[in-house]
């Protein structure tokens, strides 16, 4: 893997994506990024760093949709301005279509910023109030030259039928729109580039629920017709299974499990997803009445400037034991499309007596090193590879 | 602590009854005169919220949930508002009543749980300050004792070293620590009507059950009534004894919660259901939205509220959707489910028309009923 410095591109080589297929749009590599945070008083030194994303790796392909969950502050609204480019990345690769975009400049980035698209939480804060919805939906046409000036009012008004807004519309301002309708209005500016990759970020947590389920369909709609990619950022676990067929759950700027849907809503390894997915409330709980039985999260997330040591999550963990606190569990693929990161992953009630880890880690059980030499750093890789380690016959196993 | 007999204003109803509901509302109306004309806010609203009992209340933004809640707590301001009905607290009479008598009301008998923590916290004030002052309007104590009973609240409320933070200020606090603080100034009177105003809208899931859970282990010690707002039906679902749905300022289903949300009568709740996915349903269902926007309060619709965004119109006969305000009444399941809609067989439809739509999975192919088995959990284990 290359190392790639701020200063200058040192492409990777070609060869260093074995896993990019041809369906392969986004191949995201131990992406980090630490904001510093400075000191008060004239002399503004950097006294520490947040390390809002630590280490992200995952893949996404042509026309498919990841979802990013978990709680506020673990770096998923990072990840996706990772990707749309609007921060610099600290380290690590964003190769897409086979290269890296992460240390290209602004310049360098335009011709590709058109196939990358972003829509945001707030459809209140994220349309300027003083263009006309023609011009909000025109500006990315005519900054990038997508058709020609006489014909840009055209495909202003197309694109707004497509989102299901009246196209005679786009002389009127953000303010005359409700809520959902302006969440349109930001979809059909993100769609004026035809992007192959739309990252959403909480794009209807804003909205009520009656106009979610109008904007989640159209979402859909558009993913379908365009064949576009999604990364959806979400806290809502219902809204997020409902549109994504694999999901990536994060805990303080890692991903700690990820998977297809039908694994991790039902057959969750990682005590925090468990965690997650026993605190939402559901409807049918009406017809049983009563609370769902839960796992009782204790405190909160700590501060991501000091993360706790090994096991990020061992402050709030009821299974923590020694290795948590010494070794950090590598993201381990335990399926064909299954990766958990977590000492003694397994289901509910099924959790092993014995850390999974040590054999890969070359450790103890409690996390000592086990012939004094020092545990290597393993990081993850993007995608899946076609073998794993079968957890409950403790080998390798692949698929065939 | 229910209100000294003393202190009510003369021609107030007798004291209450332990049985009787704590809170009774009765056509309550609220309307705002504005330059655009008068907001209907809340029109007709009646409910009633015994002790140790919650009631939710859902429905769309806008749609009188938080404005019909203030007028319990007497928050709006009578020149710029227009209030008519009745809202007893433990028998006595609030509307109308003095400034000053609702002062001794707010933060002692009743207290209300905002939805933004930091805009309901002061800046500028410690977290302990703020409530002990809290604590200090309604008991004759000191100072050093008042900040004891802080320290017992916010511990009580779950802050870690309650002891330490004390004197923090809300913004060293995260968003669910806020929340918790502003539920332990709500909660410092012992409060026996707690009104939670989409206490949990802006947080985590993780964090939201931890509120949730603090709510009803509250609310067993002290056997207050609560009322609950919120636009997540799993809430509801979960945590309310009876359920009001409103839309455009009325009530348009109220009863059970179970009965509710296993039986909707009235096509808007229905519309509510089917608009949220859930943890467990069917991924690959599609949502099913309410077409349409909220209606304008300035300018309500003729007749049922909801008639231009409801999909069965048709099926009333006549213009009678468009034309007559349907009553809020029992249907056919009992005088415990009250709709306010035309349709004259909406259990037939609900089961052959929106829940094969909205929850394909959820129903037995020959009843036609919810089947409850396949809800996730079983009920000993709750
Ligand atoms: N510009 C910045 N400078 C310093 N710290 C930042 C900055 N942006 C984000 N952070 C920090 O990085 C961490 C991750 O933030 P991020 O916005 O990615 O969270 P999130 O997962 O999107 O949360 P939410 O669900 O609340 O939107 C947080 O601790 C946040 O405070
Ligand atoms: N002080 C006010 N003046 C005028 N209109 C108001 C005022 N407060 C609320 N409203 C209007 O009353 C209606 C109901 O509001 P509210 O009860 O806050 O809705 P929600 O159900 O979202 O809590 C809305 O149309 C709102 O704009
Ligand atoms: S590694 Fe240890 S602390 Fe971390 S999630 Fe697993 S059991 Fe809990
Ligand atoms: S009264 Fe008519 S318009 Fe209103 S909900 Fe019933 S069927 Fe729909
Ligand atoms: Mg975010
Ligand atoms: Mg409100």
């Amino acid at each position: 893997m290359s190392i790639v410095t701020n200063s200058g591109i040192e492409r990777a080589p070609e060869d260093s994506g074995a896993s990019v297929g041809n369906d392969t749009l986004l191949e995201v590599r131990d992406l980090k990024k630490y904001f510093p945070v400075k000191s008060g008083g004239v002399i503004r030194r950097t006294v520490a760093h947040v390390q809002a994303v630590d280490g992200v790796s995952f893949t996404l392909g042509k026309g498919k949709s990841l979802g990013l969950v978990g709680e506020s502050g673990c770096g998923k609204t990072t990840t996706g301005r990772l990707i749309t480019r609007l921060y610099d990345p600290t380290s690590g690769e964003i190769n897409f279509e086979g290269h890296d975009i992460g240390p290209l400049t602004r310049r360098q980035m335009m011709p590709i910023r058109s196939e990358i698209q972003m829509i945001f939480q707030d459809p209140y804060s994220s349309l300027n109030p003083r263009h006309t919805v023609g011009t909000i939906v025109g500006t990315p046409l005519r900054v990038h030259n997508m058709v020609p000036e006489k014909k840009t009012l055209a495909r202003v008004q197309e694109l707004l039928e497509v989102v299901g807004l009246n196209p005679e519309h786009y002389n009127r301002y953000p303010s005359e729109f409700s809520g959902g309708q302006r969440q349109r209005i930001g979809i059909a500016r993100a769609l004026a580039l035809q992007p192959k990759l739309l990252v959403a970020d909480e794009p209807v947590s804003a909205l009520d629920v009656s106009i979610q389920a109008q904007v989640v369909n159209l979402l859909r709609d558009v993913q379908d017709e365009f064949g576009i990619a999604f990364l959806f950022i979400a806290h809502d676990l219902a809204i997020v299974r409902h549109f994504c067929p694999e999901v990536a759950v994060m805990y303080l700027g890692k991903i700690v499990e990820i998977g297809d849907r039908e694994t991790i809503y039902e057959h969750p390894h990682h005590p925090y997803t468990q965690a997650l997915l026993s605190a939402a409330p559901d409807v049918k709980q009406a017809a049983i009445g009563g609370r769902r039985e839960r796992i009782r999260l204790e405190g909160d997330v700590p501060s991501p400037i000091n993360p706790p040591s090994g096991c990020r999550f061992r402050t709030r963990c009821w299974m923590a034991q020694e290795i948590c606190a010494k070794q950090e569990p590598p993201l381990l693929q335990i399926g064909k499309t299954h990766k958990v990161a977590c000492h003694f992953a397994g289901e509910m009630h099924e959790a092993p007596q014995r850390p999974v880890t040590t054999g890969l880690l070359g450790v103890d059980d409690q996390g000592n090193p086990s012939n004094g030499t020092p545990v290597a750093e393993i990081h993850d890789q993007p995608g899946y590879a076609d073998t794993w380690f079968d957890l409950k016959t403790q080998s390798v196993t692949s698929s065939t | 602590m229910s209100i000294d007999i003393s202190e009510r204003p003369d021609g107030m109803a007798a004291p209450a009854h332990p049985e009787d509901p704590y809170l009774v509302v009765e056509s309550l109306t609220v309307k705002f005169p504005t330059h655009d004309g008068l907001v209907q806010a809340v029109t007709d609203l009646s409910y009633t919220v015994d002790r140790g009992k919650t009631l939710g209340i859902v429905g769309e933004s806008g749609s009188g949930k938080s404005v019909s809640s203030m007028a319990v707590l007497g928050l709006h301001d009578p020149k710029h508002t227009r209030l008519s009905g009745s809202i007893r607290v433990d028998g006595a009479e609030v509307i109308g009543a003095s400034e000053d008598r609702m002062r001794k009301i707010r933060g002692n008998s009743v207290a209300m749980i905002f939805q933004d923590a930091l805009t309901a916290l002061h800046p500028f004030y410690t977290i302990g300050d703020q409530i002990s002052e809290g604590y200090r309007i309604h008991h004759r104590v000191s100072k050093a004792e008042a900040k004891k009973r802080a320290v017992e609240m916010l511990d009580r409320v779950g802050i870690p070293q309650a002891g330490r933070r004390i004197d923090d200020y809300p913004h060293q606090f995260s968003g669910g620590m806020r929340q918790r603080a502003m539920i332990a100034m709500a909660l410092v009177n012992d409060p026996q009507l707690l009104i939670a105003d989409e206490p949990t809208t802006a947080l985590d899931v993780t964090v939201q059950a931890q509120i949730l859970d603090l709510l009803q282990d509250l609310q067993r010690e002290f056997n207050s009534a609560v009322i609950i707002i919120t636009h997540d039906l799993g809430v509801v679902a979960e945590l309310a004894d009876t359920t009001m749905v409103m839309y455009g300022g009325r009530a348009v289903e109220y009863g059970a919660t179970r009965e509710i949300l296993t039986h909707p009568e009235m096509p808007y709740s229905w519309g509510l259901l089917g608009s949220v996915p859930d943890v467990t349903g069917d991924a690959d269902a599609r949502l099913i939205p309410i077409p349409g926007n909220p209606p304008s309060l300035l300018n309500p619709p003729t007749g049922c509220a909801f008639h231009p965004r409801c999909p069965h119109v048709d099926k009333v006969p006549g213009d009678l959707c468009r034309t007559t305000l349907p009553d809020l009444v029992p249907g056919d399941r009992g005088e415990n489910h009250l709709k306010r809609c035309h349709l004259a067989n909406p259990g037939e439809i609900y089961a052959e028309e929106v829940l094969p739509e909205i929850a394909p999975d959820l129903i037995d192919p020959t009843t036609g009923e919810l089947i409850p088995e396949l809800a996730t959990v079983d009920p000993d284990e709750v």
